[in-house]
């Protein structure tokens, strides 16, 4: 999977909050294989070092990271948050979430596409949080987007792939367009769906790092994506109201 | 010495500038971004960036995120 132009070692972009401990954080994302680690930026907590301490963690996870805007509710919150996060992370990557609704978390598309034009024209390379309509995604490809990033449910509730026929829409209507399902995924099957439907890759955090067992359900999640891009290219059957035996009918012993 | 908004805290300050501002906290050194009354000042302008009663200063670390 390319993005930007850049090749991704894989197909799984892994969160890096919640866990219960930076060690198993450390062998989370070892057993996920993760591609990318989502990071973020907060205040500074009276020379704590916080931040240092947290940036080596990364730093030795050896793979790209992904500066998001959480909890950003306005375009200028976004765009300054997104400045702040390129020098620190030294990375042209922003996830971009405006966020237009404090109990579902979910992006506030105008707020989002237009802080998507204003970071492409800043030279940022914008993943955009988006909700899975379709003419959004439209306008964010022509804010300079490259990639896009549709829900599969609100943020850290687990629900899955709530809207099948608007995703499976949004697939079939850029199929050229690396798409990521980002936020609402709870277990490895739905993982696996979203990567049966065409979708490129899965953004999660809270499934795995709220997970009982985080570092097996990182697992479980990198083994799904990767049973669903087989099978995907595996070609499927098509699904049929009518039965149709499996086993040879010819040559049946006759025993009514 | 300044009135200044630290991180939404009310804080004195002698430093004149951004760059003295973080040396006076001890991040001279820190990983950080900043941003003054809402607009991002790069690391390179911290030197040159004055600052002035009732600024509103935010200095952000990486940290966690989803």
């Amino acid at each position: 999977m390319q993005v930007y132009g850049t090749e991704l070692a894989g197909r799984f972009l892994l969160g890096t909050a919640l866990y219960p401990s930076p060690a198993v954080m450390q062998e989370a994302f070892r057993a996920s294989k993760a591609a990318v680690a989502t990071v973020s930026v907060r205040r500074e907590g009276a020379g704590s070092g916080a931040g240092m301490v947290f940036w080596q963690i990364i730093a030795g996870l050896g793979i790209p990271v992904l500066p998001n805007t959480a909890g950003c509710h306005s375009v200028k919150e976004a765009v300054i948050t997104a400045h702040m996060a390129r020098e620190l992370f030294d990375t042209r990557w922003i996830k971009l979430e405006v966020i237009g609704n404090s109990d579902t978390l979910q992006p506030d598309p105008f707020g989002l596409v237009e802080a998507a034009r204003i970071l492409t024209g800043d030279g940022f390379q914008v993943f955009p949080y988006m909700t899975e309509d379709l003419v959004l995604a439209d306008r964010l490809l022509d804010a300079g987007c490259e990639v896009l990033m549709p829900w599969g449910a609100p943020i850290g509730t687990g629900l899955g792939l709530l809207n099948r026929y608007a995703l499976r829409s949004l697939r079939a209507h850029f199929p050229d367009v690396p798409m990521v399902i980002d936020a609402g995924l709870g277990l490895p099957s739905q993982a696996a769906e979203a990567m049966e439907m065409g979708f490129d890759a899965v953004l999660l955090n809270t499934a795995v790092a709220k997970a009982g067992d985080p570092v097996a359900m990182a697992r479980a999640f990198a083994l799904a994506i990767e049973a669903g891009v087989l099978a995907r290219a595996a070609d499927p059957i098509e699904p049929r109201d009518m039965a149709a035996p499996s086993t040879p009918v010819l040559g049946k012993a006759f025993l009514a | 010495m300044t009135r200044l908004t630290l991180n939404g805290d009310s804080i004195e300050s002698a430093a004149a500038t951004l760059a003295a501002l973080l040396d006076e906290r001890g991040l001279a050194t820190t990983k950080c971004a900043t941003a003054v009354n809402e607009a991002f000042v790069p690391a390179a302008a911290r030197a040159s960036h004055p600052l002035h009663p009732g600024d509103r200063v935010e200095i952000v670390i990486p940290t966690q995120g989803g």
